[in-house]
């Protein structure tokens, strides 16, 4: 099925930097992102400089920026979360965003795979959230419907988000990586699948791609640890907002994808150390699954924007009295919200 | 969490499984298969002419039954049984006395995975039902139990032990399952993907059951492997599988078991006429939009706490709600009685009567 090439001036590839030398990053990277405008977001609480090559085009983002432009907040960009703030300034229709410690992979047959073209493939093809498909993506080169597949549903909805997975360090959590310390993702499984409606997933802010327009206010820092790190492994803010974002999808009708593009990660940090501010994570998720699995957003809530605020309101009365941190998180959602309307007012 | 250091080579289940073939040709594929299949017992279903002979390979260990054999087995029962459809391999379900099933078609053979390594997809497929699924959270990882995979960062602890594997859905290279106006508009399209993963149907998904490549747990969900009314005298076809499977989700989705697709692959070497084919499923192309949103809509009560009785319900439901669809309903609802009537009849000790928590240990 073929689609009218996407213009790269629809695109924004959105980096959070948490360390400040990024040149190999962004020279291993070049190939595939030198195309498209790039919002590097620092990580506030970093010191140094940042370092990055020439020949792109690209906006950087410092404390300063952050503090200027939205002002007064709540809204803690510390860490991974800085990358937010470049989802919140971008006015481009789709976002890519990867972590800086991350690299191109290669695919089995040995070449390096593009996870931009990827992930601007997976967002604009459709997406089959309501029946399964055993050949996975339909839209994908070679495969199809398979037989029994409703006709009606072959049109598919529109895909909002695009989560794409890892090789060598996966994105395991700290428990399973400590009790394995040698294991490494190596097995490339070349699928594309739509994540069925009601089916929620830990959405991993490692390497992900959404439609802005369609739910980009759905992706907020709301759910902090008390001692979140800056190893993935110390947070839950991604997983937290990824839930949320499905479950948004779910009720606008709109597509998740998950599988390619692969990414190659690095070794960093030690899951050991990070065990102990992890499993507060692990507890948390354990109630907020069953509370996800179970809401219902009103028929009236017909945007993004709209969801998210009920959802804060949901989160507030039924899980707020069990964790201050859940309170927090659906204040969190709100001052998020009251942000990106400011931010959308704005003059571009 | 997942799988410990070395993961325990996989018992063969030899004396534990049953393959079932329905033909009406010839079993000649089954040489290619002899390193991997030689070792079980095998149930062959012949459909059409029971005058005629099949022969099998020397060396195999098998019962056959053809029409004749059905009838006098099942009596009046017989008439829920298809004929001159693949659709009556369900017979060697029900007649199959052990605790694991893998039914094949006999124009399936063995493919090669990237290395050029030959499948052992009966050995996939036992391992992929000896595993817990995942459906009630989806594992961006996939399988978490297979070797070299695990549970993501969020994936609920408590959810780590996963479900009962019910059924385990194989795939195929060369020709796919497609439906007829999908071959008549790709010919030659071929599946030349190798996707290796495993991975579980989420809780309240459907999907397309092929019957080409499939395996299941038969204590677990095989009265619910009721391939349906096809055939001769029929008016549909090639929604054998379909049926079975939809009967069958519905029914994991409320035991709390899963369902597994992915590997293995075999190779799927003929692709049927798709003129005849669409003659076959056309009724199927339109009802299946009555279908869906039934099978997807279906609920289960809680005193449904065995197959049987899950399944008698849907036969109710079938009745009530798809019979003014068409008349063929009625007839499929009330086949679908007699199929569990059946059943109980020939497995009178409780298979397939497992209750809701039939925990399988990892």
């Amino acid at each position: 099925m073929s689609q009218a090439p996407i213009k790269d001036n629809e695109v924004d590839i959105v980096i959070g930097a948490l360390r400040s030398d990024l040149s190999s990053f962004f020279n291993e990277w070049r190939a595939y992102f030198s195309r498209f405008h790039l919002i590097i977001v620092k990580d506030p609480d970093l010191k140094e400089e940042l370092k990055i090559p020439d020949g792109f085009s690209l906006n950087v983002y410092t404390k300063n920026d952050i503090d200027r432009i939205v002002g007064s907040t709540s809204i803690s960009f510390s860490g991974y979360s800085c990358r937010y703030f470049g989802f919140l300034v971008s006015k481009k229709k789709y976002i890519i965003s990867i972590d800086d410690d991350c690299h191109p992979a290669k695919d089995n047959k040995g070449n390096f795979v593009d996870a931009v073209a990827q992930h601007i493939e997976n967002l604009t093809t459709p997406a089959t959230p309501f029946f399964f498909n055993t050949l996975y993506d339909p839209y994908r080169d070679g495969a199809d419907f398979v037989r029994g597949y409703p006709f009606s549903l072959r049109n598919g909805v529109n895909c909002a988000l695009s989560c794409g997975l890892w090789l060598n360090l996966a994105d395991l959590d700290a428990p399973t990586q400590a009790l394995k310390p040698s294991e490494r993702n190596n097995r490339y499984v070349d699928a594309v699948l739509t994540v069925p409606t009601a089916a929620l997933l830990p959405v991993s802010g490692i390497n992900i791609a959404f439609d802005r327009e369609a739910v980009g206010p759905a992706l907020f820092p709301a759910l902090r640890l008390a001692e979140e790190g800056k190893v993935r492994w110390e947070t839950i803010e991604d997983i937290w907002s990824g839930m949320c974002v499905k479950v948004i999808c779910d009720h606008l009708g709109l597509g998740v994808k998950t599988g390619l593009p692969y990414v190659w990660r690095t070794d960093r940090g030690d899951a050991i150390e990070s065990l102990k501010k992890e499993w507060e994570g692990v507890k948390l998720m354990e109630e907020v699954v069953p509370f996800l699995q179970s809401t219902m957003l009103p028929v009236t809530a017909a945007t993004a924007e709209d969801c998210v605020v009920e959802m804060a309101k949901t989160v507030k009365q039924q899980l707020g009295s069990s964790n201050p941190v859940f309170g927090h998180a659906a204040d969190s959602m709100l001052e998020w919200v009251r942000i990106w309307k400011t931010m959308g007012s704005r003059p571009s | 969490m997942a799988a410990e250091s070395r993961p325990a080579p996989t018992p063969l289940l030899k004396d534990e499984l049953d393959i079932v073939i329905p033909t009406i040709r010839n079993l000649d594929f089954l040489e290619m298969w002899r390193p991997f299949f030689q070792q079980y017992h095998l149930i062959i279903v012949q459909d059409g002419d029971p005058s005629k002979t099949i022969k099998v390979p020397e060396g195999f260990d098998y019962e056959l039954y053809n029409r004749n054999d059905i009838n006098r087995i099942l009596g009046p029962k017989a008439s829920c049984i298809s004929f001159k459809d693949s659709a009556c391999r369900c017979f060697g379900y029900m007649v199959s006395k052990k605790k694991y099933i893998y039914t094949i078609d006999d124009d399936c053979f063995v493919a090669k995975d990237p290395s050029g390594k030959d499948i052992n997809a009966l050995d996939q497929h036992i391992k992929n039902l000896l595993s817990p699924s995942t459906p009630f959270f989806f594992n961006t990882l996939y399988d978490p139990y297979r070797e070299g995979a695990d549970f993501v960062r969020g994936y609920p602890f408590s959810l780590r032990d996963g479900a009962p594997t019910a059924v385990s859905h194989g795939l195929w290279l060369n020709i796919p399952d497609y439906d007829a106006p999908t071959q008549l508009v790709k010919p030659l399209e071929r599946n030349t993907r190798y996707v290796d993963a495993v991975m579980t149907i989420p809780k309240g998904t459907l999907f397309p059951m092929c019957g080409m490549n499939l395996a299941f747990n038969r204590e677990l969900i095989g009265p619910a492997m009721y391939f349906g009314l096809m055939g001769e005298g029929q008016p549909i076809g090639r929604y054998d599988d379909m049926w079975a499977g939809w009967c069958t989700k519905v029914i994991c989705d409320h035991l709390g078991l899963g369902v597994k697709t992915g590997l293995p692959y075999i190779w799927h070497s003929k692709a049927s006429n798709p003129f005849v084919n669409l003659k076959k499923e056309y009724k199927g192309i339109f009802w299946q939009e009555e279908l869906i949103p039934f099978f997807q809509q279906a609920t289960l009560s809680k005193d449904c706490t065995t197959v049987q009785k899950c399944y008698i319900e849907l036969a109710k439901q079938v009745k009530a709600k798809l019979g003014k669809v068409d008349d063929y309903f009625n007839k499929l609802a009330d086949a679908m009685v007699t199929w569990i009537e059946a059943w109980d009849e020939l497995n009178p000790a409780g298979a397939g009567s497992a209750a809701l928590s039939a925990g399988s240990s990892k």
